[in-house]
This record gives C-alpha cells, sequence and structure tokens, in this order.
C-alpha cells in the first residue's frame, strides 16, 4: 500500500505515493525528484555530503525516512540560489577555494548555511570547525573550507542589518 | 534493510498499543535506528514512529524548582536552551560534545537513552554477539577491545554505552518517565540501563511496548550549576565517542567541597556513577590530591576487559582533572571545543 507523503522541496510542494517506508530523504531527492546535488557519501551519517536543511535545520538525508518527515520544508543545494544569483555561502566556497573534488561540497554548504544560521560560531575559526565536523572532506581543503564560512558569515550579517536597516 | 510495516500513532496511548507486538521498535529522531537496519543489525517487523507525537517536545521547569524534558526534544534544542544550559551546564556541555550538529539537530533525548553500544562486534553481523544473539558467545573478548568496558563487564559482553548525554544526567539523580500498558511510571536514570551479566541482550528496563516520555532533573541538580563541567577524551578532536568522559559536580562551603556528584562514560555498558569517588571528595579540600583521591576510588573496582587496561589509569586521570574543572568554575560561555581536554582551560592545571 502507496503511503501519502506531502513535501515542500525547494518552495514546490510535492505530493509523493510512496511505495516503500524504507526510501530515505536522500534517496526521494536523488531517485524520485532528480535532485543530485544532494551527495550519498557514507549513507550511515559519518560523512555529511548528504546534509540538507529540514524546517530551517541541517540534518543528514541519508538517516531521515521520508515518510516520517511528512509535512516538511526541505531545503537543498538547488534551491538556495533561486534567481540565478550564487549564495553568498557559495560565492565564499569559490573565492576561498573552499573544494577541490567538489563531492562534498554540497554537503558542506548547506552545512555552512545552517550554521550560519544558528548563529553559535562567530568569527572564531575554531567554532566553526568544530560546528563544520559533521561534514568530511577527503581532499582536504579545510582551511579553505573555514576561512569560506567566516567570510560568508560577514556578508550575511551585513545583508542582514542592511535588511532591518 | 528489510522490509516493515509503518504506523504513525496519534496518541501515546495508541503508540504503545501498536509496539507492544514482538518485533515493533519506535522511530523517533532515527540517528541510530536507521544506521542499525542499514547495517542488518536491528530488523523491526514494524516501525513505530512517534515523531508527531504532541506535547513531547517540551522542555518545561517544574513547579518544584526541577525540570521536565520531553523524550522528543532534539539534543540541539536541550543544549542550546539558555536557561537550562546556564542552570545545568554539564549537560548542555556534554550534548555538545557528542556526534554532529547535523545529528544534534534530529537526535532526540529519549533515543539518547535507548541508543545501543558501538562496539564493532555487536555492528558485525559475521561476528558473535551475545547481545544480538544471546548464547552466541562475545567475539570482543579476545578481539579488537582497545575502547571496552573495564567496569561492570561480564564474560558474556564487554561492551560500554556510547551516550554522552546520560553520564551527567546520572550523576545529578535524573529520573525517567515511561508509559506502558499499565500506565506511568518511573526509575532513575541509574537504574535504568542494565549491566551485561547473564542476559546482555537486554539493556534497560523498559518493558515490552514502553515508551520514555521524559527526563526530569529534580531541583537539588541546579545547586551545581557553578561548579560542573564535563571532560571527555576521544580518538579524534570532535564527533567520536568518549574514549573516557566524566561529569563532575561540586558545591562549596567556604573552601571545603560540600557536596559532589561524579558519574563516568565509556567504562560500562550503563554510565557509571561513582558515589565512593563523592564521599571521598565531600568535606575535603577542592585540591589536586583531593581529586586524584576520587579517582583512585571511582575506580577502586576496575578490570581490564582485554587490551584496554591504559583506559584504568587514564579514567583516574579524567575524573581528577573533571573535577578541577568543576573547582575553577563552570565558564561563562562553553569553550569552543566542548569537554576537550584541548579546550582552554583557564588555568587549570591539565595533569596537576
Amino acid at each position: 500500500m502507496a503511503i501519502s507523503t506531502i513535501l515542500t522541496v525547494n518552495g514546490v510542494k510535492r505530493t509523493l505515493e510512496l511505495d516503500d517506508p524504507r526510501v530515505t530523504l536522500l534517496d526521494l531527492l536523488r531517485e524520485r525528484l532528480n535532485l543530485t546535488g544532494t551527495k550519498k557519501g557514507c549513507d550511515r551519517g559519518q560523512c555529511g555530503a548528504c546534509t540538507v536543511i529540514v524546517d530551517g535545520r541541517r540534518i543528514n538525508s541519508c538517516l531521515a525516512l521520508a515518510v516520517s518527515y511528512d509535512g516538511a520544508n526541505v531545503l537543498t543545494i538547488e534551491g538556495v540560489a533561486p534567481r540565478g544569483h550564487l549564495h553568498p555561502v557559495q560565492e565564499a566556497f569559490i573565492a576561498h577555494d573552499g573544494l577541490q573534488c567538489g563531492f562534498c561540497t554540497p554537503g558542506q554548504i548547506m552545512s555552512a548555511i545552517g550554521l550560519i544560521a544558528e548563529g553559535q560560531a562567530g568569527d572564531d575559526p575554531e567554532r566553526v570547525r568544530e560546528g563544520m565536523s559533521g561534514n568530511l572532506c577527503r581532499c582536504a581543503a579545510y582551511q579553505g573550507i573555514t576561512e569560506a564560512v567566516l567570510a560568508a558569515q560577514k556578508t550575511v550579517d551585513a545583508r542582514d542589518r542592511k535588511e532591518v536597516a | 534493510m528489510n522490509t516493515f510495516e509503518y504506523v504513525r500513532p496519534a496518541t501515546v496511548r495508541d503508540a504503545v498499543a501498536a509496539a507492544v507486538q514482538p518485533g515493533a521498535a519506535y522511530l523517533a529522531g532515527g540517528t541510530n535506528l536507521l544506521d542499525l537496519m542499514k547495517g542488518n543489525v536491528s530488523h523491526p517487523a514494524r516501525l513505530v514512529d512517534i515523531s508527531h507525537l504532541p506535547g513531547l517536545d517540551r522542555i518545561e521547569d517544574l513547579p518544584d524548582g526541577g525540570v521536565r524534558i520531553g523524550a522528543l526534544v532534539r539534543n540541539a534544542d536541550l543544549a542550546h536552551d539558555r536557561d537550562f544550559a546556564r542552570r545545568f551546564p554539564a549537560v548542555a556541555e556534554a550534548l555538545l560534545s557528542g556526534a554532529s550538529a547535523q545529528l544534534r539537530n534530529a537526535a532526540t533525548i529519549g533515543g539518547n537513552l535507548v541508543q545501543r553500544t558501538r562496539c564493532a562486534y555487536f555492528y558485525d553481523a559475521a561476528s558473535a554477539c551475545n547481545k544480538r544473539h544471546p548464547g552466541s558467545g562475545c567475539d570482543a573478548r579476545g578481539g579488537d577491545n582497545r575502547l571496552h568496558a573495564i567496569l561492570g563487564w561480564s564474560q558474556n559482553c564487554i561492551a560500554t554505552h556510547p551516550s554522552d548525554f546520560c553520564v551527567p544526567l546520572v550523576a545529578l539523580d535524573a529520573m525517567v518517565e515511561m508509559e506502558g500498558r499499565t500506565g506511568r511510571r518511573e526509575i532513575s536514570l541509574e537504574a535504568f540501563h542494565r549491566l551485561p551479566d547473564g542476559s546482555p541482550h537486554s539493556e534497560t528496563m523498559l518493558e515490552p511496548g514502553e515508551m520514555i516520555v521524559a527526563v526530569r532533573l529534580p531541583p537539588a541538580a541546579a545547586q551545581f550549576a557553578a561548579h560542573s563541567r564535563y571532560l571527555k577524551v576521544r580518538d579524534r578532536t570532535s564527533y567520536a565517542f568518549a574514549i573516557v568522559s566524566a561529569a563532575a559536580a561540586l558545591s562549596f562551603d567556604g573552601d571545603t567541597i560540600a557536596d559532589a556528584r561524579l558519574a563516568l562514560g565509556g567504562v560500562a555498558l550503563k554510565p557509571w556513577r561513582a558515589r565512593e569517588a563523592e564521599q571521598a571528595l565531600i568535606g575535603g579540600r577542592a585540591d589536586t590530591a583531593s581529586f586524584r583521591r576520587a579517582g583512585e576510588a571511582a575506580l577502586a573496582d576496575a578490570r581490564p576487559a582485554g587490551n584496554n587496561g591504559f583506559k584504568i589509569e587514564l579514567a583516574r586521570r579524567v575524573v581528577a582533572r573533571a573535577c578541577a574543572l568543576a573547582a575553577a568554575g563552570t565558564p561563562e560561555r562553553l569553550p569552543a571545543l566542548p569537554a576537550s581536554p584541548f579546550a582552554d582551560t583557564s588555568g587549570v592545571a591539565a595533569h596537576g
């Protein structure tokens, strides 16, 4: 029996008929919605390549059953630059060389967007490294990633101040 | 992963009724359960999804001064709740020293208590494990057991309980509230987890179908707020389970330790309350000699389960240092690396 599940993905509401309750949010995004920007690395919650933002919080989509997230609002890497302009975090990753092969990058960027929204790290590189420790980069672009997150945070802070003013 | 029946009850009562049948498992954050299912370690016939149940995601201040944490409160939400973290700083520090930000956003308080051991032989379906298959043996005995238990283990099982959160909780006399077929009951967290004696597959006091609905801290737990720390030694700086950890909470009468709470993680199949060490501290001064005696007392009954004898001396030092950190005072803000021995210790002697 199919299980009806409603998800809002990158602003679009979708009603999905799941024929199997085992489908993870990650597999749903990649295999059924063709949103392959979210990557499958370890598939066990250890590498962070599958990070997406659900209801404003970063999670590992590989350890989330899609049926259990009925009603949720999901943001993936495909949804962060809707008007063709790169997100400040994407721009910062390019400017600070925060990637090499690029496989972990969508997860890194979604995790960084989540970290900036959490507002716990400030301008402390140690807090950024700790807050990003759930995202592995086997090319070891960590220094660039930390610099990119710190720079993006400044841009987002400035933008938020401008919006408030 | 095996296939399963998926049910999503609307009330706790319906959830309990759905979970009573053999082979049923509760699903909340799923961060441990789905991992176990993917590894063919757990194969529930029915998943009872409790993540949508109303009313279980609140942090409530109680009239008596205690606090009640709903079972579905996410780890990150509890750790970042300012009022909670101010009153129970060692609990917040322990939470933030565990897992990753993504996992802390999904994992729940109730799920933390019932997470399974990370013993590699438990996770490897080809190994003998009395937890997975009662009576099959324990390949961790005589295997790669550097990280295994030094207290409370048996010939049947030498695994450890992996939780950080439970360590300060057990030190602070937390209670677990549960609902089952016969209604609600509560027991202390210290009594909630079982040691592996004869039946290591039976890990907690939960009856079939019984569900954790809340964890409660008593009012007395807040009296240690000014001197509470969690210290966790691990193989990586971040995102790793404890080799040994300790929660220390002190209160003072002048220069004298008026009361003390101490518990260890990573040493046994349950969060390990060290009452003899607490007694060794109470009435004494907060100095290196006292803290070393507390470490000796906490590990008096320890014995290696294999090639892990180093953990006994490590645990003595972790206890002494956690006490020194607690005595120095809870920091205004948690360090960048929560619970890490590499965090700035603000003048506290590392091995004094």
